[in-house]
């Protein structure tokens, strides 16, 4: 029985380009904080793989600070712009309705712990901002405006944001962007986009686990979260994961993504998936989108089934949230988009990776007809 | 078969899985999720129902090397269970919530489930047995009477028993530890549950109290005669003794217990020892897990507690209520209970007691 991995949006294996610099790296000795020899020849790595990632992000290499994860970037980068917007007398964060629970679990926590006005952004029914309403909010309350914080693709839909306009509008305004899931998948310069701080992970782009990267503007200064050493611009400190900087790098700089050959999957996936379910509704089909994610409603279903029986049939796929108890939850991200509770919770996430192929493409969605009768039967239950 | 184990975080779901893996059967672990706001940490005596039980559950599943999932049975089992037992005691019954859980959650709500899914049955960690009689599965205590679970599983049908699976009937709660160990299963020594699963302090007056109110009512004795005042009748239970707080004596001395409880009056009745011995019982929502009863007189036994002991009876139906008569009088028995009637070892059926005499 084959077993298919249509989930590359939660993890995606590693590339053996950046597997093998990483376990190579990992028997270098050097603390890149040494003076000795040791040291900076670690550091010397550390470095190359700094600008190495600085030109694949579009950033300089003295804006790239390493962090252990997306999450830890998001943190950074939310809470650090809020407080020294504070410091000058602004609380209000503004964040988009479907931001990953790394950027509302922060912002909901300023709120809790230290008074920020949260305003959350609509989106359309296709799953993108309102610019008029974020328009609207800064001509009216500009000046209070610590920090705003919009996703560069949504982790569910896949949907891009209109992240360069949303910069424009915010004028003086810092903005934060979250682009663990674009990276490497569509083109992203942070130069060009002009934010003033972007999240990345490595394990989305084939990097491993446990390293990730907030690249900050150079002219901003904020407070940081993790005091020690004073490493990465005093923001983050902590001994730098210099296996983990070399395999995300390696990862970065490699071309094993084919975004074309990726979209080209997922849209032979839709165009099957129309044609043998006609009812399924795909999220975010009108708008721009990543090329390696599908997020489907099968009304009358609940997606916690359908996750459960299509396992069955060896395919994981996602059901896009899941709280700690592991309860499946309605997708904030879907009741945004005017999805209903139920509806919301009749959905999957398909993400194509750059290894998929269109035999596994076509066996998912061959079984899915069987599995959504079966899903629909366990419901009326 | 292909088959659903209810895991519950618990050592006795965790084997029952591993030993239906090692039947044969193709088993997937479900841990139900009941509570909608779970306690992330376990208190007290109680075993089920917090985070880091539904963490057990998932631990024991890896080990066991079968899949997981939690299913989330919050609404079904708030309505099912949870304002069944407000309802019962606002009415002056005593509820037993397990009994209805198993009626109505784990082999109708999950069984259905499950048997829609294209799986041919529940796996639980019950200790009771089935056998496969002329006319299909037959309920029957299990071997370690200490621990045997039959009562709460009587409301079954023989539909549910039909696609129920309890692969522990045959081995005391000792082994069964033992087992657990063996396998490697971190809940091996995990205390068994206590109390109800969805009172988190144990505390069931206090629970009652909070979603009940407290409505103060005369404690009266059996001429009416007012002699007290109680806080909320239906933390009373018939045969109750102690925390009457009466301080007008019997003429004799003797003792008073609580005889009656009367939710609409809001009156809780108190008499003499005596006055609680009751020789007949009769039950309604008759379910039965074999053959019907019908008006033929039989005899065999009925238990009236979880735990409690086999009462010699005779037993019949009468005008659609199950009628059990006892050998010798019982002292005290709240409406509410279920009666469950035992042909020997076998589950005959159950009724919920609605009057006593």
């Amino acid at each position: 029985m084959p077993s298919i991995y249509l989930d590359h949006a939660a993890t995606t294996p590693m590339v053996e380009s950046a597997l093998i610099a990483m376990t190579h790296q990992a028997q270098v000795l050097g603390n890149p904080s040494s003076l000795h020899t040791h040291g900076r020849a670690t550091r010397k790595t550390l470095e190359d793989a700094r600008e190495a990632l600085a030109k694949e992000a579009g950033c300089l290499p003295s804006e790239v600070i390493f962090t252990a994860s997306g999450t830890e970037a998001n943190n950074i980068a939310l809470k650090g712009l809020y407080w020294a917007g504070q410091n000058s007398g602004k609380n209000i964060i503004v964040i988009s309705s479907i931001e990953h629970h790394a950027i509302l679990d922060p912002a909901h926590w300023l709120k809790t712990h230290e008074q920020a006005e949260v305003i959350q952004l609509p989106v359309s029914d296709a799953g993108v901002i309102d610019l008029d309403f974020l328009d609207n909010l800064v001509k009216t309350r500009g000046d209070e405006i610590a920090v705003i914080s919009v996703m560069h693709a949504n982790n569910e839909t896949g949907v891009i944001q209109p992240i360069g306009e949303v910069v424009r509008i915010a004028g003086q305004i810092p903005v934060h962007t979250d682009a663990v899931q674009s990276f490497k998948k569509v083109s992203l310069s942070f130069s060009s986009l002009g934010v003033t701080a972007m999240s990345l992970s490595a394990h989305k782009i084939g990097g491993p686990l446990g390293i990730g990267a907030l690249i900050l503007k150079r002219t901003v200064e904020i407070p940081s979260l993790l005091h020690g050493g004073g490493q990465e611009r005093e923001i983050r400190s902590g001994t730098l994961n210099a296996p983990g900087i070399i395999g995300f790098t390696a990862a970065a700089t490699s071309s094993y993504y084919n975004a074309d050959a990726v979209a080209a999957l997922r849209d032979r996936f839709i165009s099957s998936l129309q044609a043998l379910i006609p009812e399924a509704i795909i999220n975010g089909l009108s708008s721009e989108r990543l090329p390696g994610i599908v997020n489907v409603t099968f009304p009358g279903t609940q997606s916690d089934t359908l996750l459960l029986l299509m396992d069955g049939e060896h395919i994981s796929c996602s059901t896009g949230s899941a709280c700690s108890a592991g309860v499946h939850e309605a997708s904030h991200v879907l009741l945004a988009m005017g999805h209903s509770e139920i509806t919301a919770q009749s959905s999957l996430r398909f993400s194509f990776g750059a290894a998929s192929t269109p035999s596994e493409c076509d066996f998912v969605v061959s079984v899915l007809p069987d599995v959504i009768t079966r899903g629909r039967a366990a419901n009326l239950t | 078969m292909k088959l659903i184990a209810a895991m519950s975080g618990g050592v006795d779901s965790a084997v029952a899985a591993a030993r239906a893996v090692e039947a044969g059967h193709e088993v997937i672990g479900v841990h139900l999720a009941l509570s909608a706001n779970p306690q992330k940490y376990r208190s007290g005596a109680r075993g089920c129902c917090t985070v880091e039980d539904s963490h057990d559950a998932r631990r024991a599943a890896d080990v066991i090397g079968i899949p997981f999932y939690i299913w989330d049975m919050a609404e079904e089992f708030h309505d099912g269970v949870v304002e069944d037992f407000l309802a019962e005691y606002a009415a002056g019954r005593t509820p037993n919530p397990c009994l209805r859980c198993n009626e109505k959650i784990k082999f109708a709500a999950v069984l259905d489930r499950a048997r829609a899914m294209g799986f041919d049955g529940v796996v639980t960690g019950h200790y009771a047995r089935t056998e496969i009689g002329e006319n299909g599965k037959t309920l029957h205590r299990a071997v370690d009477h200490s621990k045997d679970q039959s009562y709460v599983l009587s409301v079954l049908t023989i539909e549910q028993i039909s696609g129920a699976i309890f692969p522990l009937g045959d081995t005391t709660k000792v082994d069964i530890r033992r087992e657990a160990e063996a396998r490697g299963l971190a809940v091996a020594q995990k205390p068994d549950s206590h109390d109800i699963c969805f009172v988190p302090s144990g505390d069931n007056a206090g629970w009652l109290r909070d979603r009940l109110g407290s409505e103060v009512g005369p404690i009266v004795d059996q001429s009416g005669t007012k002699i007290g005042e109680h806080k909320g009748a239906y933390t009373y239970t018939i045969g109750q003794r102690k925390g009457l707080g009466l301080t007008i004596p019997t003429p004799d001395g003797s003792p008073r217990f609580v005889l009656k409880i009367e939710p609409v009056t809001n009156t809780v009745v108190v008499g003499a020892r005596e006055e609680l011995a009751i020789t007949t019982m009769r039950g309604e929502r008759a379910v039965w897990c074999g053959p019907s009863v019908d008006e033929r007189h039989q005899s065999g036994f009925v238990q009236i507690r979880a735990h409690g002991a086999a009462l010699p009876c005779t037993y019949f139906m009468d005008n659609g209520l199950l009628v059990a008569v006892l050998e010798a009088p019982l002292l005290g028995l709240a409406t509410g209970q279920a009666m469950v009637i035992y042909d020997g070892d076998r589950v005959v059926g159950s009724a919920t007691i609605c009057e006593t005499e």
